[in-house]
C-alpha cells in the first residue's frame, strides 16, 4: 500500500480526537501483532486489529473508520490483557465507532431485528448490543 | 454470613436458575445473600470511553445503593460484577469522574464498596474444603469443563482474583471439590462473542463452537459458566454450530451454582433446566444426580 504521509493527517483533529476520547496513545504501539495474535474475532474481520491502530499512526482515518473490524470487536479485552506497550486497543476501537456513529447515525437498525429473536435474548445480549451499535 | 446482593436483570428473568440455585446453595452454605432495596441496570457493558459519564451513572447508583447497606456488594452474573467493579475503580481513582458523578447523582461516594464475585466469596470465604465436606451428592467423577469467559478475568488488574488470569483455576478447583472430574483445555477464557449475536450470529457462533469444540476434543461431557451472556450463547448456537460443522455433538451448558445445588443435595426442581436448550437432564439423571 502507498501512503503518503503529511503532517498534517499525522496530526488531524480526528487523530486528536480519538486519543482523546479513547485515553490511549496511538504512537505507543510498535506494530508487534500480538492483539491480531491474540483476537478471537480476527478471522471474520476485514482487517486486523494491530492495522486499524496502523492506519490511525498514518493518518488515514477514513479506511480506519470504514473497516468492518470496528465493529466486530467484542471488548473481550483479550489485546489489552497481552499488550506489551499497555495500549488499550478496545478503548480506540470503541472511540472509532463512536466517532462513526456520531458521523452517520445507528450503525444497527434495532427495528430490523425479528421480535421473536428479541424476545429470546437475555437483556444483556440487547442492551450490550445497542450500547456498542447505537448512539 | 450476610452480604448484600446484587441480581441483575437478566437473573431476575431469563437466568433465574442460575439466581435460585446460586441463593439456594450460598445459604446451604451459610452465606446469606440479601438482596439491595434499590437496585436498577447496571448497563451491561462497561463503557470505554473517557468522556462517556452518562453511562457510569447507572451502575454507580448501584454502587451508591449497595454502599448504604454495608461495605461489601456480591454479584453472581459475572458482567454485573464486571461493570460494577470497573465502574468502582473510575470512582475511587479518577477525581474528576467522581466529581462528575456524585454532581449528578446527588451523592457523596468515595468508590469504598468492594464489588465481589460469587465465585470469589466461595472460594475465600467459605472455603473450598468446607463446601467439599457438605457435598452430599458427589459428582462421581463427571466430566466437566469450566468456562471462565471475559468478565472475572479481563483487564487482569481491575477485575481478576485468579493468580495467573491467563490460566484460571477456581472454577475448576469448585468443581473438584464436588467430586467432579474438571477438564483442562485451552479456551476456558476464550470470548464466547458477547453481543455480537445481536449483529452477527453466525460470527459469534463460531467463538462459541470453537470453545465447545475444544472442550469436548478434552473429553468434556458438560461446560459450566458464570456468565448468563455466555450461557445463552454457548447454549442457542448449538444448532447453528451442528449445521456448520459435521459432527458436532450437542452439549448441556450449566450455570455452576446450578451443579453445585445438585452435588449440596438440594432440590434442583426450580433451576430451570427446562428452559436451556441442549437438555441437560438426560445427563445428570444418567448419572444419578437429579431424578425425572
Amino acid at each position: 500500500m502507498r501512503v503518503k504521509l503529511s503532517s498534517e493527517a499525522l496530526q488531524s483533529d480526528f487523530v486528536k480526537k480519538v486519543e482523546e476520547i479513547s485515553g490511549q496513545d496511538l504512537l505507543a504501539c510498535n506494530q508487534c501483532g500480538k492483539c491480531s495474535a491474540g483476537c478471537p474475532v480476527a478471522f471474520a474481520m476485514d482487517i486486523l486489529p494491530s492495522q486499524v491502530i496502523r492506519l490511525l499512526q498514518l493518518g488515514e482515518v477514513e479506511e480506519a473508520l470504514n473497516s468492518e473490524a470496528i465493529w466486530f470487536c467484542a471488548a473481550c479485552q483479550t489485546c489489552y490483557t497481552r499488550c506489551p506497550r499497555g495500549v488499550d486497543l478496545t478503548r480506540i476501537m470503541e472511540a472509532l465507532r463512536e466517532m462513526a456513529m456520531r458521523e452517520r447515525g445507528d450503525y444497527l437498525d434495532i427495528g430490523a431485528i425479528p421480535p421473536e429473536e428479541l424476545a429470546e435474548f437475555p437483556q444483556l445480549a440487547f442492551i450490550g448490543g445497542f450500547r456498542k451499535y447505537t448512539s | 454470613m450476610r452480604i448484600a446482593y446484587f441480581p441483575g436483570c437478566t437473573l431476575s428473568t431469563k437466568a433465574k436458575g442460575f439466581n435460585d440455585s446460586a441463593r439456594d446453595s450460598a445459604k446451604a452454605l451459610g452465606l446469606e445473600l440479601v438482596d439491595l432495596e434499590q437496585w436498577n441496570c447496571c448497563g451491561a457493558t462497561f463503557p470505554l470511553l473517557t468522556d462517556n459519564m452518562l453511562d457510569l451513572t447507572g451502575p454507580a447508583r448501584v454502587l451508591i445503593s449497595g454502599r448504604q447497606q454495608g461495605g461489601r456488594l456480591v454479584t453472581a452474573c459475572t458482567i454485573c460484577y464486571n461493570v460494577l467493579r470497573r465502574t468502582n475503580r473510575v470512582i475511587r481513582e479518577n477525581e474528576d469522574g467522581r466529581e462528575k458523578l456524585n454532581l449528578f447523582l446527588e451523592a457523596e461516594y468515595k468508590g469504598d464498596l468492594e464489588v465481589l464475585d460469587l465465585l470469589q466469596v466461595l472460594r475465600d470465604e467459605v472455603g473450598f474444603d468446607k463446601i467439599w465436606e457438605a457435598v452430599k451428592r458427589p459428582l462421581d467423577g463427571l466430566k466437566v469443563a469450566a468456562y471462565y469467559g471475559c468478565m472475572v478475568l479481563r483487564p487482569p488488574k481491575e477485575v481478576a482474583y485468579e493468580e495467573d488470569p491467563e490460566n484460571p483455576c477456581a472454577l475448576d478447583d469448585l468443581l473438584a471439590a464436588l467430586g467432579a472430574e474438571p477438564v483442562n483445555y485451552p479456551y476456558k477464557g476464550e470470548c464466547c462473542g458477547a453481543y455480537l449475536i445481536v449483529k452477527s450470529p453466525q460470527v459469534a457462533g463460531e467463538l462459541s463452537y470453537t470453545i465447545l469444540d475444544s472442550a469436548q476434543r478434552n473429553g468434556a461431557q458438560l461446560v459450566v459458566t458464570n456468565c448468563p451472556l455466555c450461557q445463552f450463547n454457548l447454549d442457542r448456537q448449538q444448532g447453528l454450530m451442528g449445521q456448520r460443522h459435521a459432527g458436532f455433538q450437542p452439549i448441556p451448558i450449566l450455570y455452576f451454582t446450578q451443579l453445585l445445588g445438585i452435588a449440596l443435595g438440594l432440590d434442583s426442581g426450580d433451576y430451570g433446566f427446562e428452559k436451556h436448550y441442549i437438555d441437560p437432564c438426560s445427563l445428570l439423571a444418567s448419572r444419578n444426580l437429579i431424578a425425572i
